[in-house]
């Protein structure tokens, strides 16, 4: 495939038979702080308010430092201590018509409303999968845990359903995870965020650890899964890039603030916020004639 | 660049934990016993009539069977038992950084060899080879017991600082000095060695509270030093005057508490240095406390859980 | 100025696998030439080889097979030799983060490589070292000199690595994706202090990266290599606009680009505008 060919592939599972956002909600975040209470208290994240809607994929950009990663965790809860969220809200649009008030979510209704609504794959998931489990019983027991009434067969089902669905071959179920490569593993990892039919996924740096042409994959198969599953994504990155292609809109983050928020395409032709503009400067075109560009040996940036 | 003071003074406070104030105050306090007490105590073998009566105006701490001042004996045992202890620790500390950070860093057979030696003196069983060579000799100078104890403790910290060099060994930082020309002694002292001193650091004083353990193990069964007096030689006469049968405490309680004090201390000021080397540790309890205060809970019941450590140390001491 | 010349280079790991042992190809028969003022740069992926191939040209590892010449004479392998060689060819690592030690100066780590290389004496090595500093932007060079490596953000680091690196006046500099580990928006700044520096100093640079623009953009050749084998080898442009192996039409197609997606092409249409150059109006910027 050339490469026009293969963008025009990506877009397809992007908005393939029309764009599956609906103009509905499904997170709304209003005036999020989220402070560390180190001995000098860092404001990692202050006053961040945007409305997610339903199948969207927002992408949240920034660079180390940035505040993405805090925000993200602090949509359900997740963030450590010493984080702690000062002020803000975010409510939770549930598909059945209920508003969820996420921050006042305690203990057990925590639990279950972090996989079932808003699943989570994190920065090098891949790893985290157990090396002396197989991966029939990990998907097994999010079922084992989630859906305690669901009997051994079924949950066998539902997990090579969603290995299918991932596109790993569901006879691999009773691999170990050393047996299986980087992406495929990121693969499961996605299949067990997916298990319980999450309304959101946020995913932190999902495909950072991996070959680009892997992470091209596994890029397809979030659009594509969106395309039929039709959930949300928060999707955390450092590369702008690679966000511009596959978001509907994008935040771009910096110092604890969004700068600015906006499509992709309004970011991409008419960035407002100089940070943005750096951002998207920062990333030479493969095949733009940019070619002497470095060798003009000016500097971006002194000594930061 | 004005900054530089108010930071050094952060990272001063950072340091400063109770543990390590406390831990490093009981040890100054024992030290400077060891080393001023014994100038002005009357001299602790002088025998006398009144034996085996408690503390008075005259003899403080009491006097042993054959009348000798408990706290003259206690004032020279201090300074003993820290020699012993000191000596030890320094022969540790070389023999461990000599097989572990050389053998690490050159790999290869030589590596082979020193952590197979390294293995073969840690599975020696520690006391009952003391007890061997000390009953086989029969000069047992200060300087014999310090070495028995020495071969005996070095190999464990010398398997950390093997792996510790293993793993800087690897570094960019050690492998850019290659490049820029290093040579191989300059890299293990200069680029490498610093980077291992908290761990040394640690070794060192874990090497100094097994040694003052054993030596006094050792003497408590009269294998310890001839001619120097140590907290473990005292425990040893007051065993033999029966000063527990006869109810005699201030003779053996001294002594007995001394190392309790000081194995606590040391301890104290290891937790510290564990807490340098691994901020996670540092941080952990801070960040509990700071997740209750985020939660507005009650104060948080820190304090208790850091004394357990402690506590079991005098127990297993006194025992 | 001198020539670095790379023949047939191979590299097999033996890896111990249980009982048995198992032969990993990391590099098999590596040909290229590093010459002064020209860049090559070696693209792959994690696994590839090419962190390999530096190691070998730094001399951290002894090539199994191949050879590696300076000005067609063989490298040396310890001693003088070795030290003449280290005069010649320098490298700059991936992680700022790992590549200083923590426990010394800034000015340590420069003062060392000019002491060893006789580049500057006990009395003058503070000044040259300011002067190193200044060379790569590190400004004023006097606030930096007695700084730990951990009060210096990424970028400074690498600054701090790449004038190490020059330190000795090498001829021949290593690369080792220098800037993979930084900050997107100041990865373009280190690049152009490369660029510049070799350009200054006529320095024949591997530029070792995963990056294909950035390849493009900075080098004159490129070498893409696939599991230890070269699989496409030409002048940058050619590589990227007209790529010949199956492997480097995979990558390109892989690489995210904006630039060409529908989306965006069919939003300039719709716009009438001309996609942007983002990179010029960076430049315009400054």
């Amino acid at each position: 495939m050339s490469i026009p060919e293969l963008q025009a592939h990506l877009e397809e599972s992007r908005t393939g038979a029309g764009s599956p956002v609906l103009d509905q909600p499904v997170l709304t975040v209003e005036g999020l702080n989220v402070v560390y209470e180190v001995e000098r208290p860092v404001h990692a994240v202050q006053d961040a308010s945007f409305t997610l809607r339903r199948g969207e994929i927002l992408g949240l950009a920034g660079e180390s430092g940035s505040g993405k990663t805090t925000l993200a965790y602090g949509l359900n809860q997740l963030h450590r201590p010493p984080a702690r969220i000062t002020s803000g809200s975010v409510t939770f649009h549930d598909r059945d018509g209920d508003d969820v008030d996420v921050l006042a979510l305690e203990g057990e209704s925590l639990r279950t409303f972090r996989w079932s609504k808003i699943a989570m794959v994190f920065q090098g998931a891949m790893n985290s999968l157990n090396p002396v489990l197989n991966i029939r019983t990990q998907l097994g027991d999010v079922f084992t845990t989630h859906r305690p009434q669901s009997d051994g067969p079924e949950r066998l089902r539902r997990s090579q359903e969603l290995l299918e669905l991932v596109g790993v071959d569901p006879s691999r179920i009773s691999a170990f995870p050393h047996e299986l490569s980087g992406g495929m593993r990121q693969r499961v990892m996605i299949a067990m965020a997916l298990a319980l039919d999450p309304q959101l996924m946020i995913m932190d740096e999902p495909t950072t650890a991996l070959d680009v042409v892997v992470q091209r994959e596994i890029l397809q198969e979030i659009l594509r899964l969106r395309q039929e599953l039709g959930f949300a994504v928060v999707f955390i990155t450092h590369d702008l890039p690679m966000l511009l292609e596959i978001s509907d809109r994008i935040a771009v983050m910096r110092e604890g603030r969004i700068v600015e928020m906006d499509t992709a395409e309004n970011l991409y032709f008419e960035p407002r916020d100089p940070y943005t503009r750096t951002l998207l400067g920062s990333f030479p075109s493969l095949t733009g004639e940019a070619g002497d560009f470095v060798r003009a040996g000016f500097d971006v940036e002194e000594g930061r | 660049m004005t900054r530089t003071p108010s930071r050094r003074r952060a990272a001063l406070q950072r340091i400063l934990t109770p543990s390590l104030v406390i831990g490093a105050g009981l040890i100054i306090a024992i030290v400077l016993f060891g080393l001023i007490a014994p100038f002005f105590v009357a001299d602790p073998l002088a025998v006398n009539n009144a034996g085996m009566h408690g503390p008075s105006a005259q003899n403080l701490l009491g006097t042993t069977q054959t009348g000798q001042d408990v706290l003259a004996q206690l004032a020279w045992a201090t300074r003993g038992s820290l020699l012993v202890g000191v000596i030890v620790a320094f022969l540790a500390l070389f023999l461990s950084a000599f097989f572990g950070i050389l053998g690490g860093y050159l790999g290869g057979w030589l590596d082979e060899v020193f952590s197979l030696f390294t293995n073969v003196v840690l599975i020696l069983p520690g006391l009952p080879l003391m007890i061997v060579i000390g009953s086989y000799v029969q000069q047992r100078g200060l300087l014999l017991i310090a070495f028995i104890l020495a071969i005996t403790s070095w190999a464990a910290s010398a398997r950390v600082l093997r792996s510790q060099t293993l793993s800087i060994r690897t570094r960019d930082y050690v492998q850019a000095s290659k490049i820029a020309g290093e040579k191989a002694h300059r890299i293990i002292g200069v680029e490498i060695l610093p980077n291992l001193l908290p761990v040394m650091s640690s070794g060192f004083v874990f090497a100094l509270i097994t040694a003052i353990l054993g030596e006094a193990g050792l003497s408590f069964i009269g294998l310890g030093v001839v001619g120097t007096q140590t907290w473990g030689s005292m425990l040893f006469y007051a065993q033999n005057g029966q000063a527990l049968t006869l109810g005699a405490w201030w003779w053996f309680v001294p002594p007995g508490l001394m190392i309790a004090l000081l194995g606590c201390g040391l301890s104290l000021v290891n937790f510290s240095i564990d807490g340098i080397i691994n901020p996670r540790l540092r941080t952990a309890p801070k960040q509990l406390k700071q997740a209750k205060k985020a939660r507005q809970a009650s104060p948080a019941t820190k304090r208790e859980r850091d004394d357990e450590p402690e506590q079991a140390e005098q127990e297993e001491v006194s025992a | 100025m001198s020539t670095l010349a790379v023949k047939d280079l191979t590299k097999t790991y033996l890896l111990r696998d249980g009982l048995r042992f198992k032969r990993l190809e990391a590099v098999k028969g590596v040909h290229f030439e590093l010459t002064p003022g020209r860049t090559v740069a070696l693209v792959g992926q994690s696994g590839s080889g090419k962190s390999t191939i530096a190691k070998l040209i730094a001399q951290l590892e002894r090539p199994t097979s191949g050879t590696i010449t300076l000005d067609g004479k063989p490298v040396g392998r310890r001693g003088k030799a070795l030290a003449a060689y280290r005069d010649q060819v320098q490298m700059v690592f991936q992680d700022p983060f790992a590549s200083l030690n923590p426990f010394h100066s800034i000015g340590h780590h420069l003062e060392r490589p000019l002491l060893l290389h006789g580049k500057a004496t006990k009395a003058n090595v503070r000044e040259k070292c300011l002067i190193l500093l200044e060379r790569v932007n590190l400004t004023p060079a006097e606030s930096f000199i007695d700084r730990k490596p951990h009060e210096l953000s990424g970028g400074q680091r690498q600054r701090v690595a790449i004038a190490r690196a020059l330190a000795p006046e090498p001829t021949v500099l290593v690369a080792d994706e220098p800037v993979s580990m930084l900050d997107v928006s100041i990865r373009l700044g280190v690049l152009n202090l490369l660029a510049t520096l070799q350009r200054e100093e006529n320095l024949a640079l591997l530029y070792i990266t995963h990056d294909l623009a950035t390849a493009r953009h900075f080098s004159d050749e490129i070498l893409v290599m696939y599991r230890g084998d070269v699989v496409e080898q030409g002048p940058a442009d050619d590589v990227i606009l007209t790529p010949q192996a199956e492997f480097t039409k995979q990558l390109l197609v892989a690489a995210p680009e904006p630039g060409t997606n529908p989306r965006f092409l069919a939003e300039a249409k719709r716009r009438g505008v001309p996609m942007p150059d983002h990179l010029a109006a960076l430049e315009d910027r400054t």
